[in-house]
């Protein structure tokens, strides 16, 4: 791999600051807050499909998940650090056991979709029915469909009436992001990055090579999960309620829109695919002239017709071909090689 | 036991009421090099099935330098040691040759150690020219240079190979052989081909499977000139 992981870290940690600078002077922090969460959910979902090779249509679940972790733990433990890491672990655990029953099972493709949505499908139904006086863990009233309002937001670590909100709040998401960010990149720079593609490739082959392809699909998957939960986190700190729509199969499959809009198999796809469709989705939810639903099913139509890779491998071809053609005018720059696979015997 | 690299006793595979693979008793000695060969649905390919851990055989134990492997998963077998390639190409289209191969040698030696390995496996291979090249876009050929490659980095003692020879052009074949010679100076290998000109250019012992069961056991030559396994291979009653 070309490059090096601190050159990575300075260029993530330099784009971090200038978009923080510039973006809320074009945009409201509140609304931009919301922006980074999603791109957090999206990386999530971007880091164990477009390289893991893992389709789950449940990452909303982890979402949800992450964000009732941190609205019940906050309610009974009143201050904000340690509920912050509970969204993270309480999520990763539910989906080591979720994924160790999956891929040890050995599971195809499809059977994994099922029953991630699924899942996803029993948390909303479960949650939803918890509404009675009943139903409350430690101090926390689950409140069914009407959700978990009014518990501590996110204050600075040891201090429980230093509560962080506003601009502040905003800074704190996007620090967070780019953090994530700078972590996926690298995973996917270190062996278990690298072997986790190679079985995104060919699962048989890395397995024939001796890599236990269930047992780091397992990890992988996990993985994806806490960083979702951590953006459930920040989602429930960002809007001071936590609800069963969380979970709803509507969330999930805007996620796997975002992933597939912005371009699977890059970090940065993801990230922008969520912030460009929700900031979409903003804008149109002011007038009520066209349906929201309508506009987002078209974009997703529009891309796997003309853009099916999505957004950043378009561009980062398009640069590429530019920038080649402009360094070697007049030269062929691509080496071509035989195509032709022959096939093989069956026999 | 280290003189022995591979036993087999009483194998037996069954597809419902097929037997694919009937009580096969098999030995294989350290740095041996046997092919197996036999018309189409003779139960090779299954045997070899069950010995890599694709299939778990129905009945039967598989051991390996002496430790008993049956029904062990692929990953497991490989771990020992075992380096594996199937009938049909496996290997990751969309990375770089360079890659499949570092893929292959992390999983053995530290990052280092990788590094050096996946040089040492691409001059051994002559592969530097396309080392970069995403191997989905390579010849077939190449492909299948690079899957030996790939078996190769793991510093195998036991190799099983389905069918390394398939639609290979003459030069690959012969750049082919001279590997798989290289190879047999540090490794066992199991070849199983169809290929009766790359046999004799490679094999001394060969066996014969037929309907599920070990026909013959013998050099190349004599297995060769034997008038059953000539009629097996034409069709004719045995």
């Amino acid at each position: 791999m070309p490059g090096s992981l601190t050159r990575d870290a300075i260029t993530i940690a330099l784009v971090t600051g200038v978009l923080v600078w510039v973006l809320p002077l074009i945009i409201g922090t509140y609304t931009l807050t919301v922006l980074v969460i999603y791109g957090m959910l999206a990386l999530s979902l971007g880091l164990i499909w477009g390289f893991g090779g893992i389709l789950c249509f449940g990452q909303a679940a982890f979402f949800g998940l992450g964000a009732y972790a941190y609205a019940i733990s906050a309610i009974n433990i009143g201050e904000s650090t340690l509920p912050m890491f509970l969204a993270v672990l309480v999520p990763a655990a539910f989906a080591a056991l979720l994924g160790a029953m999956m891929f040890y099972g050995r599971l195809g493709d499809v059977y994994l979709g099922v029953i991630t949505l699924v899942v996803t499908l029993i948390l909303f139904k479960t949650v939803n029915s918890t509404a009675g006086p009943q139903y409350a863990i430690g101090n926390a009233r689950l409140g069914g469909f009407n959700g978990i309002p009014g518990f501590p937001t996110l204050n600075v670590p040891g201090l429980p009436d230093a509560y962080i909100w506003g601009d502040g709040y905003f800074y704190v998401c996007a620090a967070l992001l780019g953090l994530v960010y700078m972590l996926v990149t690298a995973l996917l720079r270190s062996s278990f990055g690298r072997v986790a593609v190679g079985i995104r490739e060919n699962e048989t082959r890395m397995s024939l090579m001796g890599y236990d392809v269930r047992a780091r699909k397992t990890v992988m998957f996990a993985i994806g999960a806490a960083i979702a939960g951590l953006a459930g986190a920040l989602f429930a700190n960002w809007a001071e309620i936590v609800t069963p729509s969380l979970f709803s199969l509507g969330q999930s499959a805007e996620i796997i829109i975002w992933c597939i809009v912005g371009g699977l198999g890059t970090r940065l796809g993801p990230v922008l695919g969520a912030a460009g469709l929700a900031y979409l989705k903003f804008l149109l939810g002011q007038q009520a002239l066209i349906d929201n639903a309508l506009v987002t099913g078209l974009v997703l139509v529009l891309f796997v017709l003309f853009l099916p890779k999505g957004i950043v491998p378009a561009l980062s071809g398009l640069w590429n071909f530019g920038f080649v053609r402009w360094r070697l005018p007049g030269h062929i720059h691509q080496r071509r090689r035989p195509r032709g696979r022959e096939r093989t015997r069956n026999g | 036991m280290d003189d022995v690299a591979l036993e087999t006793y009483g194998l037996t595979m069954r597809f419902g009421g097929v037997i694919a693979a009937n009580r096969v008793d098999f030995r294989l000695r350290a740095l041996e090099l046997r092919c197996l060969i036999g018309p189409n649905g003779a139960g090779k390919s299954t045997f070899f099935r069950c010995i890599t851990g694709l299939q778990r055989p129905t009945e039967g134990e598989v051991y390996m330098r002496g430790i008993e492997t049956t029904g062990w998963m692929p990953h497991r077998i490989a771990s020992l040691g075992v380096g594996i390639k199937t009938q049909t190409p496996n290997v990751m289209d969309s990375l770089s040759v360079h890659e499949n191969i570092w893929l292959a040698a992390r999983r053995f030696h530290d990052l280092r150690e990788a590094d050096r390995k996946t040089q040492e496996i691409i001059e051994l291979l002559a592969l530097g020219e396309i080392a970069r090249d995403d191997l989905g876009r390579l010849a077939h050929g190449e492909r299948q240079r690079v899957e030996l490659g790939l078996v190769a980095a793991g510093d195998p003692w036991l190799i099983l190979l389905d069918e390394p020879a398939a639609g290979l052009s003459a030069g690959d074949i012969e750049r082919m052989t001279g590997t798989i010679r290289e190879l047999n100076s540090r490794a066992a290998l199991i070849i199983v081909e169809h290929d009766m000109q790359f046999i004799r250019s490679i094999a001394e012992t060969v066996t014969v499977f037929h309907q599920g069961k070990v026909l013959m056991e013998d050099h190349v030559d004599r297995v060769m000139s034997d008038p059953v396994v000539r009629n097996v291979y034409l069709g004719k009653k045995a």
